[in-house]
């Protein structure tokens, strides 16, 4: 049963207006880092007592507002899970692969390209995307096709805000995620296990949904390193591989777009990837997850349709087989 | 300093059963440093932020070293002289199992919350699970008939029985390399694939068929 309700609001009644407001006082830059720990009580990873971050990945702090529409009352993942236990590959394919060596990518400065199906190919730094919108706090359910979970407060503002700014042509049916390559700070690239570099990629009306998030921080502060920094996408209703971490590109596509696990193994991961209990992964069950930080002991837990938001995103596969759509 | 180096006259012995006796407890403690690492990182939060994941995954490692660690007796006895050897290879054995009792435990508690029918629905649908269960059963079985009386009991079909242990390991192997196949990531099954067929070849050449006599037969027309 979904935790969180909100009124579903179609991609079209999306106004663009929002998108010109300019909030870069918002934003703190590095080195604010210090100034954290007083202003610690005003921000989101005050109000949910995080844990210290490791220190080598510290960085500044990044002002945003929390979003009580999209709240969540179940206990969070741990600042320290958070950032300790992820799957990047371009930094290698242990968990703890990304949090000892993404610290060498460089995430200042940088430019995000958005080319294809647009009346305004653009090339954003980072200052132009902090500045797009205002930063908003939400909660999300991360839910790894691993059959893994956490609950995870993340920084930033609809990707819908960008995507309108660039206007999409009509043409303009897929959103396509290409993440950084950085041959001398990445060492997972020697492994030829993905064809570098990693590309994710949305349905357009997935991509202009209110849910799917452009993130720039976790925690009230900048993303480290090994959760995608500078910026990345947050879509809650799909397994966590689809949601493109430290994005260079942004394209815009009429057809379909190859996505990488999808190339490595079609049996495997569709491109849709749904949060689905009741299609399993072919090596092994999805119908329940274990949640990172509980007891050793604790029960697995169910794993919700849609991950839990199914009266957000069902409708956009109403009619679809989503057992051959995986 | 006193150094414990045999001197240049010092002459290579046959290791006694006294001298078994006394390794024998040390190779014991090496056994259960997988088991006492885990129990060290639990205690200090070292196990990550997966617990279940970690050990799934660790002792089905420790298990796949311990079995290779076992299949490596009879090569390196031959190899170094040392018959006496063999007296570690039960002990071995049984830490292999151990290991891999741990590991089929892990798998049926954490991953399928020790429920027998959910872990038959895992061992029909995937085959991952099902070659590590071909390898499980006939390694219990050999465990079980590791005793004196077992092998008593069983006569010259023990050994016949206990030969088995060369597919058990092939199993493994093509279980490790089953589990890695979705990311691509092989590196470590086909090493330990790799130390697997050094060893079984290991026991061919002894044989006398691979020697290089018959690979290679003399040229009798020169």
């Amino acid at each position: 049963m979904p935790r969180i309700k909100l009124p579903y609001i179609p991609p079209s009644e999306i106004t663009a207006e929002t998108v010109w407001h300019s909030r870069r006082q918002w934003l703190r830059r590095a080195g604010a880092g210090i100034a954290a720990v007083g202003a610690g009580g005003m921000t989101g990873a005050g109000i949910l007592g995080s844990r210290d971050a490791p220190a080598a990945q510290a960085k500044g702090m990044l002002h945003s507002t929390p979003n009580p529409r999209y709240w969540l009352e179940d206990k969070p993942t741990s600042e320290q899970d958070v950032s300790a236990y992820n799957n990047f590959y371009e930094f290698g394919t242990g968990k703890g692969d990304p949090a000892r060596y993404a610290g060498r990518m460089r995430s200042k400065p940088w430019t995000v390209d958005i080319e294809g199906e647009v009346e305004k190919p653009r090339t954003l730094d980072l200052d132009d995307l902090l500045g797009l919108s205002a930063m908003e706090e939400r909660i999300y359910r991360l839910r790894c096709v691993e059959a893994w979970s956490m609950v995870i407060p993340w920084s930033g503002y609809p990707l819908s805000v960008l995507l309108s700014q660039v206007r999409p042509t009509s043409k303009a049916k897929y959103v396509q995620f290409v993440t950084a390559v950085q041959p001398d700070a990445m060492p997972g690239l020697k492994d030829r296990i993905v064809d570098w570099p990693y590309v994710e990629g949305l349905r357009m009306d997935e991509a202009m949904h209110p849910l799917t998030m452009l993130v720039f921080g976790v925690y009230g502060k900048q993303l480290p390193n090994q959760n995608g920094a500078p910026v990345r996408v947050a879509v809650p209703w799909k397994y966590g591989f689809k949601s493109g971490k430290s994005i260079a590109k942004i394209r815009l596509l009429e057809n379909m777009p190859e996505t990488s696990w999808h190339s490595i193994a079609p049996q495997e991961y569709g491109f849709y990837a749904n949060v689905n209990p009741t299609v399993p992964h072919p090596r092994w069950s999805q119908a329940t997850e274990r949640r990172i930080g509980g007891s050793v002991f604790a029960p697995r837990a169910k794993t919700l349709m849609f991950n839990g938001y199914g009266e957000q995103v069902a409708d956009m596969y109403a009619g679809m087989d989503l057992r051959r759509y995986y | 300093m006193m150094s414990a180096a045999p001197g240049p006259n010092a002459r290579r012995r046959n290791w006694t059963a006294r001298d078994m006796a006394r390794i024998k407890p040390l190779v014991f403690l090496l056994g259960l440093y997988p088991l006492l690492r885990w129990v060290w990182l639990g205690f200090t939060g070292g196990l990550g932020a997966n617990p279940p994941e970690f050990l799934i995954r660790s002792s089905g490692i420790w298990a796949l070293v311990a079995l290779v660690l076992t299949l490596s007796i009879t090569p390196v006895r031959r190899l170094i002289g040392q018959p006496i050897l063999l007296r570690l290879r039960r002990m071995l054995g049984l830490f292999a199992f151990f290991y891999t009792f741990l590991h089929v435990l892990a798998w049926a508690f954490w991953e399928r919350d020790g429920s027998l029918a959910f872990m038959w629905e895992d061992v029909l649908q995937r085959d991952f699970v099902t070659v590590g269960t071909l390898a499980f059963l006939p390694m219990a079985a050999l465990a079980i008939t590791s005793t004196q009386g077992w092998m008593r009991r069983l006569g010259r079909s023990w050994q016949t029985l206990h030969r088995s242990v060369y597919i058990i390991a092939c199993l493994s192997v093509w279980h490790f390399w089953l589990v890695r196949s979705g990311k691509n990531d092989f590196a470590e099954p086909y090493l330990y694939g790799a130390i697997l067929a050094i060893l079984l070849l290991a026991r061919l050449w002894h044989k006398g068929r691979l020697s290089p006599a018959r690979i290679f037969p003399p040229d009798v027309t020169r």
